[in-house]
Parts: structure tokens; C-alpha cells; sequence
């Protein structure tokens, strides 16, 4: 086992490498930072002494790798790749264009992303599983159709929709809740609750349809009709035996996204002004902020490596047959 | 030459992908087994009534795909013909000729459906009295309902005899399909039309008629409606430039076709040549091709298409004089977001392909070519693609409605579509700052909302159906939605 997550790590170190190379490569191979800086200056007053300024701002101005004019291993460091890309590892993010520590804006924002993600996964989850497990219950009767047809609608309506018609009905219609907007501690249920509703109910559809699915092939198996012969209540089998056997796919299914919780999701919270980390994101989309951008992509590849490791830990937590070797 | 015909490479790729699709029906009508599981699709309901619902959809994305550029008045002494830099596509042209005066920019701004005044008040001059009098009124709208003398009085009547007419016409039109459809395709024995309308009524034909026609039926309304009263009133209100939003929601659905179909184009071939290597290889080529997936998986999907348009954004501003035009210069953007999506989503089906032909591999058939001597090129191509197939056809499928959900969030992000391109996130991106207006503006969100939600709908129906009739191992599985029927009898 341990052995195995040693394995594990490492191979995770690999994986970061690679991100790191595929972001280096698209931020700044694909496009030198020459480019960026004419098109973050304004393309038509743009002077090579400007360019020259705002690489030196930013410490673009380096060679990308072997810097021939520094002596010993500077010659290494004292590159482009080294302090954007290397530095990474140590989770070392350098400063946003507005001056600002992108470390430190990471801490300060994650609170906020998660006091939204955790709720609305947890809930999510939680309703999910009970409508597909009622839809199973009830399965091959109408009330199992119209579900089933639910699902599907559900799955065809864009998120956007979900939160524009839940902002407009809840908070500009009944004057329900603020509209958006964020305070610290417990004040800020207030602004959560509806964004929590809101994303608990777009979660139906897909995924529901797939934990029903999951339950109905496990209510086919062996040990249930087993479990029925003996003269079992149809709840009991239910709950004793069908969900605690779907849940083993289900949980582990979702383990992978627990980690990535903290980068928050990008279109709830850049709607209702939560200033977590998926708002900063589509902020440094929107002001072609690149030193963000790139250390987003890198905390969400730690993250979501994080998770697949997760994911394997829990298949030999909630299954006993599997052994991690 | 009126005309100079303009094939944008978006356009090229979509022709050349329905030449793929009508190459491919002509293989898979001629094979029993490629037949089969189509077969099982007529059969049906839900998924050929949602094809029904697609075929327009894609009618219209096809006509917008056909582009050319006017000619210009030429201008007296030159002797070049000169074309405008606004290119136009073989739907304004039909829309043109059903919708009238409606489209293009015919207002100044927001006007409410059927409306035949605008949405907010403007200064107006008292006629006659030389601008020296004014008043703070809503202006009468340029082309909507500017056929109606007196609005506040007709307007009632006008738009439902409008309606009423669109009705007629629409089932006029319906019968007449329905009657071609069913000369043609002959669901009773003995050709007698009278018993295969019962046939069909009863819902006793094989191939689901009743819920075809039913479709055609809604179909048909909705046309005629939108001619009937389209071409009088803007059927869905303008935007906040004064186009009318039906227009621009027509126009949408070439977006939201090319974003779902062509990142197909780009993904599959990936997703097919790299897992089936994978998994038939094995041994470190398996290993560099898991490694790369997982890789590109590991980071998250809307960043790393951020990260790609905002660098493609720069390249494009770098080089102005790659694009001629505005469109072409949009139609750049499009296809390098396809290909983007494209590269981010191939993950899945690879690693689904990786693991059937890690099966297939030891099959005995596979065993048996391999110790015939067939090299390991043929045994991919002849015994291993065709085994998979079933598996690329479902993805395809299962992958375009998500790909039109993802446009629009992509689009509001900001790493979408080019602002200039008409697309269903452009659109809710453009009324979404309408929504603090008091009243409310909301048919842009709407129509957008609607025709995507319609789009969607059918597309996932229709996938759901393709998924049940060729995943074999699903036809036990899925209690269909036809059980209550079969529990009734």
C-alpha cells in the first residue's frame, strides 16, 4: 500500500511536469511574450521601449532557458523557464499584473470557494442519490418515466439558465435574497443559499440518471433475490443491501472532484459576485491576466491528481477485495 | 457574376463531414450488420421523433453555410467588378424572401415580440409643427407591424387571424407531407392509404409513425407561424441594435452545429488512432499515450480552453493579415476553438477504445490473423476498427449536445466564439447586462434559451436512442421508457 502511493506520487510528479511543459509551451512558445505584451499594450501605440518596460515589469525579458550572459548555474535560473515554470513546484506563483501576490490572493480566496463548493457538492450528492434511488425503487412505473424524462430535460437546459432565471425569480422578483455580493462568517448563509439551491438543483439530470442505472443493475444481482427469499422487506434490501453496494461506484466515481472543491466553480460565483477563486479565474480570463491563468491550470492538475490518488485509496477503503500493489 | 461565392474553411470541413456521413450510409445500407442497430434507431419513438426535430436544425445550418459576397454597385469608369466585404450566406436569402423586411438591423433598438411599438420612449417631433414641438412617446417600429394602420386598435385581431392563418398553413403543409411520407413509405400491406393512416394512428406500424407525424405536425405550425407572422411583426422582439432576435437565433444554429460537429471531426480521429494503438501495442507505447491523457485530463477543461483561445486571441491580433474579412476572421476563431475542444475532449473515447481493444486483442480472431501472418496495420484496420466502431458511433453522438452547452458558457466566459459571430452564448452573454432593466428584457434569453434547450433536447434524445440500439450490452440493462405499455397489456 505504501509502496503503491509512493508509486503514486511519483508518477504524479511526472504528470505535473508535463502540465508544466504544455503550459509553458502554450504561454510562451506559442505566443512570445512580445505578443502578449502588443496586444496587452494596445497594438496600434506600441513602442519597442513599452514592450521592453512591460517584459522587464513582469521579468518576461529573460531567455527562456540558458541565460549565456549569467555565470554558473544562474546560467540555469536565471531564465524564464526556471522562475515562471520551475518555481511552481514550490508553489511559488510570482505576482499578478496588478502587482498583487498570486500565492496569497490563492489563500485568501479559497474560504469563499469552498464555504460555496463543499455545500453544494454535499447536497448535490446527497439529492442525486436519493431521487435515483427513489426512481429505482419505483422503477418501470410512471413516476420512474416522468424521472427518467426529468433527467433528461434536465440534462438540455444550460447552466446559465439555472442561474439567470434563479437570480431573477428569488432575488429581483421576491426579494428573497441579495442578488449577489459576499460577507465574512456566518453572514454570508444569506448570500450562499441561493447559489447552493441553485446548483444542487441544476446537478439533476446526468448524473442522476447514471446512479439510477447503477442501482437497477445492482437490484438484478444474486444477492439480492437472495436477500428477498429470506423474507426481507423490500426497504431493508433496499437500503441494507442495494445502496450500501451502489454507493461503492458512486463514491468512488466522485472522489476525484473533491480536491478540485477549492478551485470553486467559475460561472456560480462569477454571477453572484462570491469572491472565491473561481471569480478570480474568469477575471484573469477577462483582463488577460497570464501569470494568473497559468497558476490556475497548475493548482487544478495538482488538485486533480490529488483526487485520482483519492480515488484509488478509496476503492480499498470501501472494498476489501481490492489491493493496491 | 452578381455574386462571388466564398467557401470558408468551417464551410469546407461541414460539407466535407456530411460527405463522410452520406458515404458512410451508403456502406451501412449496403451491410445487414451496419444496417441493424439503424434499424433498431427507426424503431424507435423517442429517437426518430427527435431526428425529426434535428433535420431542420441541421437544414438551416446547412443553408448558412453556403456564403458569398454580393456585388457592389460598380461605380462609374471602373471596369473590376468589386465585391462587398459582407458576406452573406444562402439563408438571408431564404429568410430574406420568407421573413421580408424583418431582418437585418430595421430598428433602432429594443422592441418587445409582436410588438408594433418600441420598447422605451424616445423624443418624437409633433408632425407639422416643424420640429418645434415635442413629445416623449414610443415610436412606431420601422418594420414591425408597420403594415397595421391603426395598432392599438387591429393589432389584437391582425396577430390572431396572422396566427390562425399560420395554423392552416402549417397543417395544409403537415397533410401534404404526411401523405407524400406515407405514399412512400407504405406501413400497411396491400397500399392502401386508408388502413395505413389507422395503422399509424394506432400506433401499430414498426417504424413509429405516430410520434414522426406528431413532430412533423408541431414542425410544420411553427414554420408557417414564423412566416405568417414573421414577416409582419419581429416574432421575437429586437435586440438591443435593433435585429430581430428570430433572425439572430436562425443564425445561431450553424454556430452551435459547427461547434458540436466539428470538434467530432477533431476528436475522434485522436481519440481512435491513439487508444486502439494503446491498447493494442501495449508496452511503453501504451504507457506514453496513458501518460499523455492523463496529462491533458489533469487539467481542468475550461482552463486549459482559456489558456488556448486567449493564445490563439494573440495570434490572431499578430497577424491581421491572414483575414481579409471580418467573417473569415471569426471563422478562424471557430474552427480553432473546435480544434481546441477537440484536443481537450479526445480523453474519454481513448481511454474507452484503450480498453476494448486490450480485449479485442486476445480474441480468437485476432489471435488467428496474427498467427496467419496479417501484419499488425491490417489486423487494426480489418479486425479491431470495425469491433470499435459501435463505440465511436455513440460518443460522436453522445458528445454533440455537450459540446452546444459548452459553447455558451465558453462564450460567456469570454474564450468562445468572436464577438461579431452570432451564436446562442453570444446572444445570452449580450442580454444578460439587460437583466437590472426594469421591465424586464427578456425574449433574447429566452429565444436563445429555447432553441438551444430544443437543440439539446432532441440531440441527447436521439443520442440516447443511437446508444441503446448499438451498445450491446445496454439492451438488457436499460428498462426502456416503453415498459409501462408492455406492463399494461
Amino acid at each position: 500500500m505504501t509502496a503503491y502511493i509512493v508509486r503514486r506520487i511519483l508518477y504524479a510528479l511526472v504528470i505535473l511536469i508535463g502540465v508544466n511543459i504544455i503550459t509553458f509551451w502554450l504561454f510562451f512558445k506559442v505566443n512570445t511574450p512580445d505578443d502578449i505584451a502588443r496586444l496587452q499594450l494596445g497594438a496600434k501605440r506600441v513602442t519597442p521601449d513599452a514592450i521592453a518596460k512591460w517584459k522587464a515589469e513582469r521579468g518576461y525579458d529573460k531567455p527562456l532557458f540558458f541565460n549565456a550572459r549569467a555565470e554558473g548555474a544562474k546560467a540555469l535560473t536565471d531564465t524564464i523557464f526556471y522562475e515562471k515554470s520551475v518555481t511552481m513546484f514550490a508553489f511559488e506563483f510570482g505576482r499578478a499584473d496588478d502587482g498583487r501576490d498570486i500565492a496569497y490572493e490563492i489563500r485568501t480566496r479559497a474560504p469563499a470557494s469552498l464555504a460555496l463548493a463543499v455545500p453544494m457538492f454535499i447536497v448535490g450528492l446527497g439529492i442525486n442519490i436519493s431521487f435515483a434511488l427513489l426512481m429505482a425503487m419505483f422503477r418501470a412505473t410512471r413516476f420512474d418515466f416522468w424521472g427518467v424524462v426529468y433527467c433528461v430535460a434536465m440534462m438540455s437546459v444550460s447552466s446559465l439558465f439555472f442561474i439567470i432565471a434563479g437570480q431573477y425569480v428569488f432575488s429581483k422578483l421576491w426579494h428573497l435574497v441579495p442578488i449577489s455580493g459576499y460577507a465574512e462568517g456566518l453572514s454570508a448563509t444569506k448570500f450562499l443559499i441561493l447559489p447552493v439551491a441553485i446548483g444542487v438543483f441544476a446537478s439533476i439530470g446526468g448524473s442522476t440518471r447514471l446512479y439510477r442505472t447503477i442501482f437497477i443493475e445492482e437490484m438484478a444481482r444474486d444477492y439480492v433475490r437472495t436477500a428477498r427469499a429470506k423474507g426481507l422487506s423490500e426497504l431493508t434490501v433496499l437500503f441494507k443491501h442495494v445502496l450500501k453496494n451502489g454507493m461503492i461506484p458512486i463514491l468512488t466515481g466522485v472522489v476525484v472532484v473533491i480536491p478540485s472543491l477549492f478551485t470553486g466553480s467559475l460561472l456560480t460565483e462569477s454571477f453572484f459576485g462570491i469572491p472565491g477563486l473561481g471569480s478570480y479565474t474568469i477575471e484573469a480570463i477577462g483582463a488577460q491576466d497570464f501569470g494568473i491563468v497559468r497558476s490556475m491550470v497548475f493548482i487544478g492538475a495538482v488538485l486533480y491528481i490529488i483526487g485520482l490518488v483519492l480515488t484509488d485509496i478509496s476503492y480499498t477503503l470501501v472494498d476489501p477485495r481490492v489491493t493496491l500493489e | 457574376m452578381q455574386l462571388t461565392p466564398i467557401v470558408l474553411w468551417s464551410d469546407a470541413l461541414l460539407f466535407a463531414l456530411i460527405a463522410i456521413c452520406i458515404f458512410y450510409a451508403r456502406q451501412a445500407a449496403r451491410h445487414a450488420h451496419l444496417r441493424a442497430p439503424w434499424a433498431r434507431v427507426r424503431r424507435n419513438a423517442a429517437g426518430l421523433a427527435s431526428a425529426t426535430v434535428l433535420i431542420p436544425f441541421v437544414l438551416i445550418g446547412v443553408l448558412d453555410s453556403v456564403h458569398y459576397r454580393p456585388l457592389l454597385e460598380a461605380k462609374a469608369g471602373s471596369a473590376t467588378a468589386r465585391y462587398s466585404v459582407e458576406v452573406k450566406s444562402l439563408l438571408d436569402v431564404v429568410a430574406g424572401a420568407a421573413l421580408g423586411k424583418m431582418i437585418g438591423k430595421s430598428e433602432k433598438t429594443y422592441s418587445a415580440p409582436l410588438a408594433t411599438h418600441a420598447f422605451s420612449k424616445e423624443t418624437i417631433d409633433i408632425p407639422g409643427s416643424g420640429g418645434a414641438r415635442q413629445v416623449r412617446e414610443y415610436p412606431r417600429l420601422v418594420a414591425g407591424g408597420a403594415h397595421l394602420k391603426d395598432p392599438v386598435h387591429d393589432w389584437g385581431r391582425d396577430v390572431g387571424v396572422n396566427a390562425l392563418r399560420g395554423v392552416v398553413l402549417g397543417a395544409v403543409v403537415w397533410l401534404a407531407l404526411a401523405f407524400v411520407l406515407l405514399a412512400m413509405a407504405q406501413p400497411a400491406p396491400h397500399h392502401r392509404l386508408a388502413a395505413s393512416w389507422r395503422a399509424v394512428w394506432a400506433g401499430e406500424t414498426e417504424t413509429p409513425w405516430r410520434a414522426v407525424l406528431l413532430t412533423l405536425l408541431a414542425i410544420c405550425i411553427a414554420g408557417a407561424l414564423a412566416v405568417t407572422l414573421g414577416s409582419r411583426y419581429h416574432l421575437l422582439g429586437t435586440d438591443k441594435v435593433g435585429q430581430d432576435v428570430f433572425y439572430l437565433s436562425l443564425k445561431s444554429i450553424r454556430t452551435g452545429l459547427l461547434i458540436g460537429t466539428l470538434t467530432t471531426l477533431v476528436m475522434l480521429p485522436l481519440g481512435v488512432l491513439l487508444g486502439i494503438t494503446a491498447g493494442y501495442f501495449r508496452g511503453w507505447v501504451d504507457d506514453l499515450i496513458q501518460y499523455i491523457y492523463t496529462t491533458l485530463n489533469s487539467v481542468p477543461g475550461v482552463l486549459l480552453i482559456a489558456a488556448s483561445v486567449l493564445m490563439m486571441q494573440v495570434y490572431i491580433d499578430t497577424h491581421p493579415q491572414l483575414f481579409q474579412t471580418a467573417v473569415e476572421r471569426a471563422d478562424f476563431r471557430l474552427l480553432a476553438l473546435c480544434f481546441i475542444l477537440g484536443v481537450t475532449s479526445w480523453t474519454g473515447l481513448c481511454r474507452l477504445l484503450r480498453g476494448e481493444a486490450l480485449k479485442l486483442r486476445e480474441l480468437e480472431y485476432v489471435q488467428a490473423a496474427q498467427a496467419f501472418g496479417v501484419s499488425r496495420f491490417r489486423i487494426i484496420v480489418r479486425h479491431l476498427l470495425p469491433n470499435v466502431m459501435h463505440l465511436v458511433i455513440i460518443s460522436a453522438v453522445m458528445d454533440f449536445s455537450g459540446m452546444v452547452l459548452t459553447e455558451a458558457v465558453l462564450s460567456y466566459v469570454g474564450v468562445g466564439v468572436d464577438p461579431t459571430m452570432t451564436s446562442f452564448g453570444s446572444m445570452i452573454n449580450a442580454a444578460r447586462l439587460e437583466m437590472s432593466r426594469e421591465p424586464m428584457v427578456w425574449w433574447s434569453l429566452a429565444a436563445a434559451f429555447f432553441f438551444m434547450f430544443t437543440l439539446v433536447l432532441a440531440a441527447n434524445l436521439f443520442a440516447d436512442a443511437v446508444r441503446d440500439a448499438f451498445d450491446p450490452r445496454l439492451v438488457v440493462k436499460r428498462p426502456r421508457l416503453n415498459l409501462i405499455r408492455v406492463k399494461a397489456r
